[in-house]
């Protein structure tokens, strides 16, 4: 077995546990939760949680299966042939050679602002986007740098991010949905009610329950999809052995983002989780820590800080064994 | 990828297949006898250059391993090292066009060393170059990580003679690991030595 370089983030994947244990626990907890009012005699409320179930479970899987169209089009991207783009091509060619991992389609979305993004289920089905403004020679990256962007988006598709992000968050939609169903009933459903006494208190509950379950799995979603960027960093780093390419892609980036007027930033902000950079930025200056907490993606400082991390790991003179 | 590395968002890197290059010579014997492409003697190692000393300490060693015998009867000439416009370094190795058997223990001299100190992964592909009687080039490219060959023959303005390449393929079908997967047959513009 030769020896390798490339020892795993122990501490990212102790982590990356923990977050998905408490997500799976808030489920179980949840589901537990709704079955027993339903065992608890209640038709409209077992509707309820059923509809939303079938709702959610059915708006996850076609937004699973249809990522890719649905990324591409609300991007406004194009795929485009290695004619069109032959350096794109070119390098997307050598990273996937060089990861052997099968090659995504290539689109190109017309927007200003420089970012990039890897969508589709899975990796028949992915395609990796850039836009127009990453190319652009006025954000000027080298094409190392560009590289660092293209292994990082082609690390998401091999950890099928947009699947474990999808499954992590059915619980988020379902219960998202369970507020709002249970609060329209509430509204509406005044005629039943006078012969169903029990069915207000127990459709409260629901909402209740339904909020508290939607806010902590949000978070903890969020908690995630962070984690999974810095997997991707990582991965991108290693692949091309380039942690400080990538290290001044991100700078660079991050800071055309902050020039770019915001009217282009808040159109791309339902894509903001898929992208190399985010978009919007929740954070004013003093309030760190608070929008760290909502953000899908680490600081800059953090990321920075973990390839510098890798940077030292491939500049050692033995490698560990 | 385990279903574990997917739940961690953790890559292995994918190391090389080193053996299949040995294959080549036949291979190279039976291409001549079929289609009269010979050996230009010529060949190449791309990987990319992982930052810092560390690496560019095992790439000098490499490269005065393989010229302490250049200039001696079947050592070929210096290597030479250049880096293309997507960041990989291409390390040239040229011969005889009967010494193809040097050039593949030169080539895999590069493999090792890479290998043995841990940077297997940063491999790409090797190159070896062929011409015909009308000047017609066709290099034979060697994926490591699939362990596969492909051929690519380039004309000019960055096109290629498909109708050739898959002739070879069908001509060396027996002898050498064909990649099946013609999507990784990516072009390699501009490849030294070519």
């Amino acid at each position: 077995m030769a020896r390798t370089r490339y020892a795993p983030d122990r501490g990212l994947t102790v982590r990356m546990t923990v977050t998905m244990f408490l997500l799976g626990l808030v489920f179980v907890a949840f589901v537990a939760l709704l079955i027993g009012i339903m065992i608890a005699v209640h038709a409209s409320g077992a509707a309820i949680v059923l509809v939303a179930l079938v709702f959610g479970g059915g708006g996850a899987y076609i937004s699973l299966f249809y990522s890719d169209k649905i990324a591409l089009a609300a991007a406004g991207a194009h795929e485009v042939t290695p004619q069109e783009a032959p350096e794109l091509h070119g390098i997307v060619d050598r990273l996937c050679a060089l990861a052997d991992m099968q090659k995504p389609r290539v689109a190109i979305a017309p927007t200003a602002m420089p970012n990039a993004f890897a969508t589709g289920r899975n990796s028949e089905h992915a395609v990796l986007c850039v836009t127009e403004g990453l190319l652009s020679p006025r954000l000027g990256l080298t094409n190392e740098e560009l590289e660092g962007v293209l292994a990082h988006e082609l690390s998401h598709v091999a950890h099928k991010d947009v699947q474990v992000m999808t499954y992590a968050s059915l619980l988020a939609i379902v219960a998202g949905l369970l507020v709002r169903f249970a609060f329209y009933s509430e509204l509406f459903g005044g005629g039943r009610r006078s012969n169903n006494q029990s069915a207000l208190p127990i459709i409260l509950v629901i909402m209740v329950v339904s909020a508290v379950v939607y806010a902590i799995s949000f978070l903890l979603i969020r908690l995630l999809s962070r984690y999974r960027e810095l997997a991707a960093d990582r991965s991108g780093a290693l692949l091309t052995g380039q942690p400080s390419a990538l290290m001044s892609a991100l700078t660079k980036v991050s800071g055309a983002m902050s020039r770019i007027p915001t009217q282009d930033l808040r159109s791309a902000e339902p894509l903001n989780a898929f992208y190399f950079a985010p978009a919007m930025k929740l954070n004013g200056e003093g309030r760190q820590s608070l929008a760290g907490v909502f953000s899908t993606h680490p600081s800059l400082e953090k990321r920075l800080e973990e390839l510098a991390k890798i940077q030292r790991q491939l500049g050692q003179t033995t490698p560990p064994q | 990828m385990g279903f574990l590395d997917t739940l961690f968002g953790r890559t292995k890197p994918v190391q090389p297949k080193l053996d299949d290059l040995f294959a080549l010579p036949s291979a190279a014997i039976t291409l001549q006898a079929a289609t009269g492409f010979t050996p230009t003697g010529s060949g190449s190692v791309c990987f990319r250059a992982v930052e810092g000393k560390t690496f560019s300490d095992i790439q000098s060693d490499v490269r005065e391993l393989l010229n302490m015998d250049a200039g001696k009867p079947g050592g070929g000439l210096p290597v030479e090292v250049t880096k293309d416009s997507y960041g990989f370094t291409w390390l040239v190795s040229s011969h005889l066009s009967d010494e193809v058997e040097a050039l593949v223990t030169d080539l895999h001299a590069v493999n090792s060393a890479l290998v043995d100190n841990g940077f297997g992964p940063q491999l790409l592909c090797t190159l070896v170059a062929f011409r015909d009687a009308e000047e017609r080039r066709l290099a034979l490219v060697y994926l490591y990580k699939r362990g596969t060959f492909y051929p690519f023959a380039p004309l000019s303005g960055e096109r290629r003679d498909n109708a050739l390449e898959l002739q070879i393929k069908g001509t060396l079908g027996d002898e050498l690991k064909i990649e099946q997967d013609l999507t990784k047959w990516f072009p390699v513009w501009g490849a030294p030595g070519l």
